[in-house]
């Protein structure tokens, strides 16, 4: 390992996590290479988004820029957007539909299956200048990612050693996927955040269901998530991914104002909107559930609060900030009402959510206290310690512990290796 | 009215919005719209997709009510001050029996430390009636160029 980054995770069971890992450049460096370019599936995009041939988008891989596109055979690729030539930016539009990539640099030509295919004044002029004899254009290919989809999510790998896409997700995470895009979807837009804090702590944010109920003040008062609801928290076997679940309307008052009790303006019984449609949740499903968080490690959370459907792509960008990109999504068959109605609920969350607006400033409030504490650690015990399994509750944060139990065997950190000094 | 009293009164009408905004008083900046008014914050990148979801947008002023309700009981956001510079006001023409009007904004935020960033720059393109002689947005969209939203989407543009 390049520098290997001294760092202390004195937990077997990662209840303790060192600040220094938000903080550190050597890990972010590493995690670029040992994360985003491992055997990780990282989200790149959906289908509905390429749905013909030619079409493209630009999206990143940690903080790799790459290209999406679908080829005149149909096939999806992605590569680094980075011509071979000198470097370049390749591909400088965030989406459109073309025949082939051309640099802008020197006009170097790809295919869509990424193949150089032309390089202007191959022989110079008059014999003079030019490619050497021995160039062979053909040995010339955009650096590709391998691409594998499931039920219209695209995902990428930079590593060869990645195990199948359906594996790494896990039944559990499978379930979760079938469900959320059981038909046809149709893409409403997108939202772009820009976070102040590491791109784990955003991570740590999504699988922390803990929080959601205690945070979020608009989610406990109006009942779409209540700690007294009944959900809980699934982890796939090997505790990476995390599918934070409840359903509405599954509690009572009792537990409700005594779990509640003590806070400061969580829970407002009396509360109340005048206009109450964007609280309402129309069934879609033959199950109660009414929310979804679904975290898949590395880079994406798949939403589903009540009729408000998008992914959430997590892009690194340094130690202490990050994008969150967010597309939004309807089914293809909603009529013009049900659209309106997910554009209404669109208003939840996203920067500018009245549940989630709050997200944001938690992460850039934490990486603003730790930066010079990066020898102590945070302490992640809610729900129990010891084994990372499925949790029944949604005060319990075991989901984070199960992140980086996955997240220390990739970057190869040693653990339990000291005593907890906090 | 005349002519000069009506451009008059939209230009007032576009410089009291943000300066209720910017000393917080935001209860009676509600004043400002109909009560069928449509306030929205669209992303420039979905606009020139012809991609309809918003960044924010209330489609009554009830929902309007609800967002100045949730910031002051619900939500948990970055402390900080508003400051709107808005460019000349447009008169584009009569529609719908109001004004189509559109004007430029940029809107800064200070911090506690009194540091202040960019947080926003677009267009608003409006539609302002007039009822016994008082101006209101029936329609107020801010269009930002700026949908790379920095930290979170608070008070309102
Ligand atoms: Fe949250």
């Amino acid at each position: 390992m390049r520098n290997q980054p001294s760092i202390s995770w004195p937990a077997s069971d990662f209840s303790r996590i060192p600040f220094a890992a938000y903080c550190d450049p050597a890990v972010y460096e590493e995690e670029q290479e040992r994360i985003f370019r491992g055997p990780t599936w990282n989200y790149l995009a959906l289908e509905a988004e390429l749905p013909d041939e030619g079409d493209f988008l630009s999206t990143k891989v940690g903080e790799t820029p790459v290209v999406v596109c679908r080829d005149s055979d149909g096939v999806l690729h992605a590569f680094v957007n980075r011509c071979m030539h000198r470097g370049m930016l390749l591909c400088r539009e965030r989406q459109g539909n073309s025949e082939n990539f051309i640099c802008p640099y020197h006009q170097w030509t790809y295919d869509l299956t990424g193949q150089l295919r032309a390089v202007p004044f191959p022989r110079g002029v008059n014999g003079e200048g030019g490619l050497p004899e021995d160039f062979d254009r053909g040995k010339i290919h955009l650096q590709e990612l391998k691409v594998e989809k499931f039920k219209g999510v695209i995902f990428g790998t930079f590593s060869d050693a990645t195990e199948p896409l359906i594996d790494y997700l896990g039944p559990e995470v499978v379930y979760e996927i079938e469900r959320l895009f059981h038909k046809p979807i149709r893409i409403l837009g997108y939202q772009r955040q820009r976070i102040f804090g590491n791109w784990k702590l955003y991570n740590d944010n999504v699988r922390d269901p803990n929080h959601g109920g205690l945070l979020h003040m608009f989610h406990a008062t109006f009942g779409l998530y209540r700690l007294s609801q009944k959900g809980g928290a699934k982890l796939d076997a090997r505790g990476r991914h995390n599918i934070t679940w409840n359903s509405l309307g599954t509690d009572d008052e009792k537990t409700t104002s005594e779990g509640y009790e003590g806070t400061k303006k969580v829970y407002k019984p009396k509360f109340s909107l005048n206009d109450m449609s964007i609280l309402q949740n129309r069934t879609e499903h033959p199950d109660d559930v009414t929310l979804v968080i679904l975290s898949v490690f590395p880079n994406v959370v798949f939403q589903q609060i009540a009729n408000s459907l998008c992914t959430r792509q997590i892009r690194s960008e340094g130690t202490d900030r990050m994008e969150l990109y967010w597309t939004y999504y309807g089914y293809a068959d909603d009529d013009e009402e049900m659209t309106r109605h997910r554009l209404d609920q669109a208003n939840l969350v996203g920067p500018g959510g009245l549940i989630s607006m709050e997200d944001g400033e938690a992460v850039e409030l934490v990486q603003v206290a730790i930066q010079r504490e990066q020898d102590k650690h945070a302490m992640v015990e809610i729900g129990g310690t010891g084994k990372i399994e499925t949790q029944k509750s949604l005060v319990t944060e075991v989901p984070i512990r199960g992140f980086y139990s996955y997240y220390c065997e990739l970057m190869g950190f040693p653990t339990g290796t000291e005593a907890a000094a906090e | 009215m005349s002519d000069a009293e009506v451009r008059d009164a939209i230009n007032d009408l576009m410089a009291d919005y943000c300066h209720y905004i910017d000393d917080d008083r935001l209860e009676e900046w509600l004043d400002f719209f109909t009560e069928d008014c449509e306030y929205k914050i669209l992303s420039r990148e979905n606009e020139e997709s012809d991609l309809p979801l918003e960044l924010l947008s209330c489609r009554n002023k009830n929902m309007l009510r609800d967002r100045i309700l949730s910031l002051r009981e619900a939500n948990i956001y970055n402390i900080h001050f508003d400051k709107h510079v808005l460019g000349a006001v447009r008169i584009l023409g009569k529609e719908n029996g109001g004004y189509r009007v559109q004007a430029n904004y940029s809107l800064y935020q200070s911090n506690q430390d009194g540091v202040s960033e960019l947080f926003s720059v677009g267009t608003y393109r409006d539609l302002i009636t007039f009822a016994a002689g008082k101006p209101q947005f029936k329609q107020k969209i801010a269009v930002a160029d700026t949908f790379g939203i920095p930290r979170l989407l608070s008070t309102p543009i």
